[in-house]
Order: C-alpha cells, then structure tokens, then sequence
C-alpha cells in the first residue's frame, strides 16, 4: 500500500511506486515522469534527484553526493531537494521504503 | 551548475514548476505536435445504463469493433508516435475479452496504461492480471455513495457494492485509485458522503465531475440539471475538502459551464492535445464528436496513419485554432484561452457546431438556453432515459418524483 501523507525529511529513503515511471521520451527528447492520466516534465536537476531514488539510499546521502558534485552549499541543496521530493509525495508520485522518525 | 541547484532558478518554486512544465502550460501539442496521451473507447458495450452517458446515441455495434490485432496495431503506430498514455475505456472496457492481452501489448511498446471502467465485470484475477499486464491506474465510476441511488442511475442493480469490492481490490494489488463521481441534481445531495467514500477506499484522486449536456445527457437533462444553488454548495464542499485532505486525497473538479460566464476549454481547443479513437476506428477529436453530423471523421482502417489523420483530416482542421471563427469570438480577447468552447456543445444547443458556445455569456443564444436550463433544474421531472443500444428507455416510475415536487 502507498503511504499517505509522507513527510520527507533527511532521513527518508524515497523511491518511486509503481505506477510513477520516470522515462526518457525519444520523440521529445526529455525526461518525463508517467503518473495516472498525468505527464509531468521535470527538470534537469529534478531527474537528477529522481534517479537517486532508490529506496536504498537516504534523502541526506543524496544530499551529500549533490553538494560535492556541485561543490555548492549542503543547506542551500538540501532545503531545495526535500521541497522538490515533498512536492511530488504530496501529489501521490512518492513514497517511501522505510521511514525512521528518530 | 552549482549555481543552477543551489542559486535562485531553483528555488522551491522554480524546481517543483519545473516538474508541472508540460501540465501548466498545456503547450503539449503546440510544442510536441502530437497528443500526450490518447483515450482508446475499445467498446460501446456496457452493462450500465446511465442517463448521461458520453457514449453517442447512436452506439457502435459489437460487430464493428476493431479486432484484438487491429488496437494492438494502433498501440504499436501511438508509441511510435509519442504517445505515452493510453486511457483504455468505453463503453465498458473490460466487456472485450481480449482486454487482458491489449494492456499487455501497451506494456510491450512502451505505453502506460490507465483503465476507466464501471467495474462491475471485473473479478478479483481479471483485475490482478491486468496488473501483471503493466496496467497502472484504475478509475472507476461511481453513480452516487449508497445503491439507493447510485443503483438507479446506473439502471444496474447490486452494481454498487460490485463497484466498491473492486475499488477495494484495486487498493490491494496496490494499484493508485481515482474515483470518479458523475455529479447532477439527483445526487449532488451526497456528494460530501462521496467524498467520505473516496477516502475511505483510500483512493489518490476523486474526480468530481459535473455532466456534460449533449448526447445523452442532452436528453435527460430536464432531470439532471442541477439547481444554481446546488452547484454554489458544491463548490463550497469541495473548496473545503480540497484543503482538508491535502496530501489524502487529490479533488479536481470543474464547475459546470451552463452556471459559469465563460466555456470551459474543451478538450483543451479542437484538435489541439487531443484525440480518441472510437470503438469501430474513428480518429475523433472529442468522444462526443461524433454526435456533430456533418462531419466525417476518418478511421484507422483508412490507408491513412494516424499521424496523418491527426495533421491533416478535415475534421480536425474544421474547428482548429481561431480562424474558423464567428464573431463574438472571433475578435475576442479571450479566444485563445477558451478557443469558443465545446464544439459538440454549439452543434447540440444551436444546430451548428461553428458558433459560439452558448455556454458563454457573449453568445446571442446564451440567454434563452440559461433560461431554459434554470427553469429545467427547478422542475419536478425527474424520470431518466437509460441509454441502451435500442435508443433509451424510459425509467418506468421516478421514484424521488414527490419527494423534489413538494
Ligand atoms: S457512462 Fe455509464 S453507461 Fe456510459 S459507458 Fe460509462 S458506465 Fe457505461
Ligand atoms: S466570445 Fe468566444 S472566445 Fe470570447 S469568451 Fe465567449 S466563447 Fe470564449
């Protein structure tokens, strides 16, 4: 059963359901994400996170592999990268693998 | 790029903007050329018979229907032509046999497939094989919140209850789950009960959806059409679930345009995102297109392709963009944004499906049909004519005919 109303936090390890499919559409040449009756367009940075959803790893070890791809800010990264993982589990587009409140 | 992850074109709202680009701007086939995603009504069959149902009055036959191997040729041609979803529907879909096989062929070329369904044929190994098929969403219709009146306006008795064991099932293969509630003035009284339901199936998604008068709906519509009341309380309702159930359930619901200034864009303008194909092979620009005579609507057992029949038919050029025309629309600022509304609409309620949708207020013909339409929601008729192969039947006794007339 998909979870309702995931609240991601650093500790969450996200994936994508099922029916949520990230594909990369050859006739448009971009990446698309296939909900129920939705095609969304995400950004770049968006697949990026995406396809590090795996379930396995942790929102803060995505975070971490950002901010050194990008030497940028970790804060700036990981305020971004919940908000955008966020967006997508309130639409139903998210869940998660296992959650730990601690 | 450090810049671009962490800098402001990817603030909060830019990255999750960034997602929705194809959605919000609904510039798919501006940009793209062809649909997004293609509505496949594989049958007219069904066992239900609402009063306002989408289907045209005059249904296909079975015997006309494309065979299994003619959809699954037009599943490969719509991969290949970039469309990403397909909505097998109907009809009921699940009344073709070979429904299992064709999902499973939109799964092997690549397409994502959502079932809209009634229900009542499904069993539980139908629906769990056409899971292990690839499908990925089921939508199923709901008539009203209890069989009371839900079983009434489908002319099907114990469908609810089949209905509700699916949606449940559905949830237990874990598949996402969208309710759909066909909403008019003999259950909008239920709506907030309906509402409970979707939640309690713990569905992702309840379409409240206002009827569309033409077709069949156009018949019934002394008793569908909803008071203005009514529809005021609706909104209210569903601006106030909306909030509540916020990361619960997903609410999308339109106003009905009969009580609205303005058409709704349907079908996001005339050959423009669009288009179903019909159970016999018709390449239609609208699931109600049909019922516009005068046009001739070309088929997949053309020498056409589709493509083809999408770039450069008649049908779909008629009504295209703006220059078709008449005034008021023709030079108003609006035209983009609404393209003159249902053209199904205009052909229903005027007799020619190049004017002004009456549903806007700028129609010379708005006035007259409103009042028409007002003094029909406010009247006592509440009889139904089921829609069947045979032309509609007449519900024999309206049972709710003293209760509305007092
Ligand atoms: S609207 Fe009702 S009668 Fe028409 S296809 Fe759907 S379930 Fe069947
Ligand atoms: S006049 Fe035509 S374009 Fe203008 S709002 Fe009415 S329907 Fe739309």
């Amino acid at each position: 059963m998909a979870s309702r109303n995931i609240s991601v936090s650093e500790t969450s390890r996200p994936k994508l359901p099922r029916h949520t499919k990230l594909k990369f559409d050859e006739t448009r040449q971009v990446w698309v994400i296939l909900a129920p009756e939705r095609v969304l367009a995400p950004d770049e940075i968006a697949v990026e996170v995406l396809q590090l959803c795996d379930g396995v790893r942790s929102v803060a070890e995505m975070v971490d592999q950002l901010a050194e791809k990008y030497a940028a800010p970790r804060d700036a990264i990981a305020t971004d990268v919940i908000a955008m993982l966020q967006d997508l589990a309130d639409k139903g587009f998210l869940t998660e693998a296992r959650e730990s409140t601690a | 790029m450090s810049d671009t992850l962490a800098g402001n074109k990817t603030t909060t709202a830019g990255t999750t903007d960034g997602l929705a680009v194809l959605e919000q701007t609904r510039s798919a086939a501006e940009t793209y050329g062809i649909p997004l995603a293609v509505l496949l009504e594989i049958t007219h069959r069904c066992p239900l018979q609402c009063p306002y149902c989408s289907n045209p009055v005059e249904l296909d036959r079975g015997s006309t229907e494309l065979t299994t191997e003619e959809w699954k040729k037009v599943l490969s041609e719509l991969a290949e032509l970039g469309v990403l979803q397909v909505h097998f529907s109907g009809g009921e879909p699940t009344a073709r046999k070979d429904i299992v096989e064709l999902v499973q062929h939109a799964t092997d070329v690549g397409l994502y497939s959502n079932l809209i369904t009634s229900a009542v044929l499904l069993t539980k190994d139908k629906l769990s094989a056409l899971a292990d098929a690839g499908l990925s969403h089921v939508q199923i219709s709901f008539q009203g919140n209890e069989p009371m009146v839900a079983d009434r306006v489908a002319g099907l008795k114990d469908a609810h209850r089949k209905k509700l064991e699916v949606a449940r099932w559905t949830r237990e293969l874990d598949m996402p789950l969208t309710v759909n509630a066909v909403m008019h003035r003999q259950n909008l009284h239920q709506l907030s009960d309906i509402i409970q339901m979707a939640v309690d199936l713990d569905a992702d998604r309840l379409e409240v959806a206002n009827v569309q008068y033409y077709g069949w709906a156009l018949k019934n519509r002394a008793a569908l059409m909803p008071t203005i009341e009514q529809i005021e309380e609706t909104s209210r309702i569903v601006e106030e679930a909306q909030v509540r159930l916020k990361g619960t359930l997903a609410i999308d619901y339109v106003v009905p345009d009969y009580y609205a200034l303005r058409p709704k864009k349907c079908m996001g303008g005339w050959g423009r995102q669009f288009f179903n194909i019909s159970p016999a092979g018709k390449v239609l620009p609208c699931h109600a297109a049909e019922s516009i005579t005068g046009l001739e609507f070309e088929s997949v057992r053309s020498n056409h392709s589709i493509a083809w029949i999408w770039q450069n038919s008649e049908a779909f050029n008629r009504y295209r963009g703006t220059g078709w025309m008449p005034e008021p629309c023709k030079s108003c600022e609006f035209r983009e944004d609404d393209f003159g509304g249902c053209r199904c609409q205009a052909f229903a309620l005027t007799g020619d499906a190049g004017n002004t949708d009456p549903a806007c207020a700028l129609s010379p013909r708005h006035e007259e049909i409103f009042k028409q339409a007002e003094q029909e929601s406010a009247g006592t008729q509440n009889r139904f004519l089921y829609r069947n192969f045979a032309g509609g039947t007449l519900e024999t006794e309206a049972p709710q005919e003293k209760i509305n007339g007092a």
